[in-house]
């Protein structure tokens, strides 16, 4: 049986010549000392013979008020050579660590903020018979004794099942997967935060959205600043609203109806996104209507959809809806997602019957947003690369 | 040919007929929409940096090339003359070839050769090579800081700025990536 230890952290409250019991790894050594490390901090023991290196101990002695003068050891691992986790994670100056610590306190936060305004936090399946039809994301697929079935994309569909059900107010941190998604940005298996509400447009689901990114600001920095890798960027509600069609004009020079998807697509990259950059926080609004399938056309200007982003220092965060409920022109759409990828030569995936199902038993019009957790704490903690906030990337697998 | 996923950094492609360098890359996909790959590319020929946006689907072409090890030898017309001193095979560059480099040649010196589809596209010289200074205004005595400089000639013809005591006659370093000087080299 192993013995209590003392954290190392919690040893400075200890007085001098204090047994203790510590835990770790040994991450540096000498002749007559050497450095243990756990999770919460690391002490120098005072050894007798030169301990071995990278080995995991258990080490009873006396605390000194400076280090411990270790009289006892148990050694539970001695690794054949480096500790690629501990490079990996902790080694250093623990920065990886301690972003993993912010990032479960920036979860809390978002429950905390989310449960406060009463919404309710719901969880949905990950292996789906439809994962969504989305010309441009492409699935997982899994094999089931079932049949063949997929991972979710988003959770989406389920979601919206919940609101014809009767609930009004939900959101989920889900793992999503999209096949081949990989860069400073992207990873195939991510942490999407998605909530819907009820009764509810966009604009509701744009406040929803600049007041969280402000609420995790001050959780982080006790001001409504976030300390990005490009600088102080001010998320004090609320954010300004850009119209697609103004940032077009603006940055592109183009009337954004005269253009065709690859164009738009190609403007949107070169010369769109990089001036949004150098703008702070802000939303994109009111998209073509034809790039969002899934949403709901405007009332007053069917050549626009109710959609949103929210860009922040050049950041893409979320994707917002106001959704579509009619589950005629849902089908219809969806059919000519089906079309579409089949002409591209890309997998076909099936429509998810039970998703049209709850539309036409009635899903109340509702705001939707999906936003990507793991890049709201590249924000939040100034990272540079989505891996540098992910416990364990793609690419470490 | 290359897929958009395969883009790295240092990766070299051909555009145009000329070789391009990969410096960065960023995989972006906005709103939902088809997938691109940001780069920035230094053209190796010119040395200048363009930036370029590629959708996922587009191929690109895999530059050839090959790094040889090669020894000067002589200028000869307008040609600088190099030796593969494994076979003997001879190549000859032109001054455009060789930028400022060709001011850092001396006889038997040995290079990086650097061949894009087995024509030679320019020529790295040791990070470091020594001159003699054959020019320059005398220096003021006392002065060891270094921290003005003057212009002095090498033995090529070539003029760099040396600190003030630095005197005619004298051997200096220099680093042939930035051209400057570097340490005076005692005799």
């Amino acid at each position: 049986m192993l013995p209590d230890r003392t954290p190392i952290a919690a040893l400075a409250e200890h007085p001098e010549t204090t047994p203790v019991c510590v835990a770790g790894r040994i991450v540096a050594q000498w002749e007559d000392a050497a450095l243990l490390r756990d999770e919460s901090g690391i002490v120098r023991l005072l050894v007798k013979a030169p301990m071995a290196l990278n080995a995991l101990v258990f080490a009873r002695g006396l605390w000194n008020g400076k280090a411990v003068e270790a009289e006892g050891f148990e050694l539970l691992r001695q690794p054949p050579g480096e500790v690629r986790e501990l490079t990996e994670l902790a080694k250093q100056d623990n920065l990886k660590q301690r972003r993993l610590f912010a990032r479960a306190r920036v979860a809390s936060v978002v429950r905390e903020f989310f449960d406060s305004r009463g919404f309710l936090e719901v969880e949905t399946p990950l292996v789906v018979p439809s994962p969504g039809l989305d010309v441009h994301l492409d699935a997982v697929s899994v094999q089931t004794r079932g049949g063949e079935r997929f991972l979710i994309t988003s959770p989406e569909y389920q979601m919206k099942r919940l609101l014809a059900g009767g609930l009004e107010h939900i959101y989920q941190l889900a793992k999503c997967f999209r096949n081949e998604e990989h860069g400073e940005r992207h990873q195939p298996e991510f942490t999407m935060l998605e909530w819907y509400r009820a009764y509810s447009g966009v604009e509701a689901m744009m406040r929803d959205t600049e007041e969280l990114v402000c609420e995790v600001a001050y959780a982080l920095n006790g001001k409504p600043y976030l300390e990005t890798s490009k600088g102080k960027i001010d998320v004090e509600p609320p954010w300004p609203r850009v119209t697609v069609r103004e940032a077009f004009a603006r940055f592109a020079q183009v009337d954004v109806k005269e253009l065709d998807d690859a164009t738009f697509y190609q403007l949107l990259v070169d010369k769109v996104e990089p001036a949004l950059a150098d703008m702070g926080a802000l939303f994109l609004t009111d998209y073509p209507a034809r790039m969002a399938s899934l949403a709901r056309k405007k009332p007053d200007d069917d050549s626009v959809a109710e959609r949103f982003e929210a860009y922040v220092g050049g950041l893409e965060l979320c994707n917002g809806f106001g959704e579509l409920t009619d589950p005629d022109e849902q089908r219809a759409r969806l059919v000519a997602d089906q079309q579409e990828r089949t002409k591209l030569g890309k997998p076909v995936y099936p429509i998810d019957e039970r998703f049209l199902t709850a539309l036409s038993e009635g899903v109340p019009p509702s705001g939707g947003n999906a936003l990507g957790f793991d890049r709201l704490l590249m924000l939040a903690l100034g990272a540079q690369s989505i891996e540098d906030v992910i416990a364990i990337p793609a690419s470490r697998l | 040919m290359l897929d958009t996923s395969e883009i790295r950094k240092g990766l070299k492609v051909v555009f145009d007929g000329v070789p391009f360098e990969v410096t960065y890359f960023q995989f972006v996909k906005p709103g939902k929409g088809q997938a691109f790959t940001r780069t920035k590319l230094r053209n190796m020929i010119s040395g200048t940096t363009i930036e370029r946006t590629f959708k996922s689907g587009e191929k690109l072409e895999k530059a050839d090339m090959e790094e040889r090890q090669m020894q000067y030898l002589y200028p000869e017309d307008q040609f600088y003359v190099f030796m593969d001193t494994g076979n003997y095979e001879q190549l000859r560059l032109t001054a455009d070839q060789l930028g400022d480099n060709r001011f850092f040649l001396s006889d038997g010196l040995m290079c990086d050769v650097l061949l894009f589809n087995e024509k030679p596209i320019g020529v790295s010289p040791p990070n470091f090579v020594e001159f003699e200074i054959i020019e320059t205004e005398p220096g003021f005595k006392g002065d060891t800081s270094g921290g003005t400089t003057k212009p002095a000639k090498i033995s090529t013809g070539f003029e760099i700025q040396v600190p003030l005591f630095i005197n005619q006659g004298e051997m200096v370093r220099i680093d042939t990536r930035s051209g400057e000087y570097h340490e005076r080299v005692k005799k």
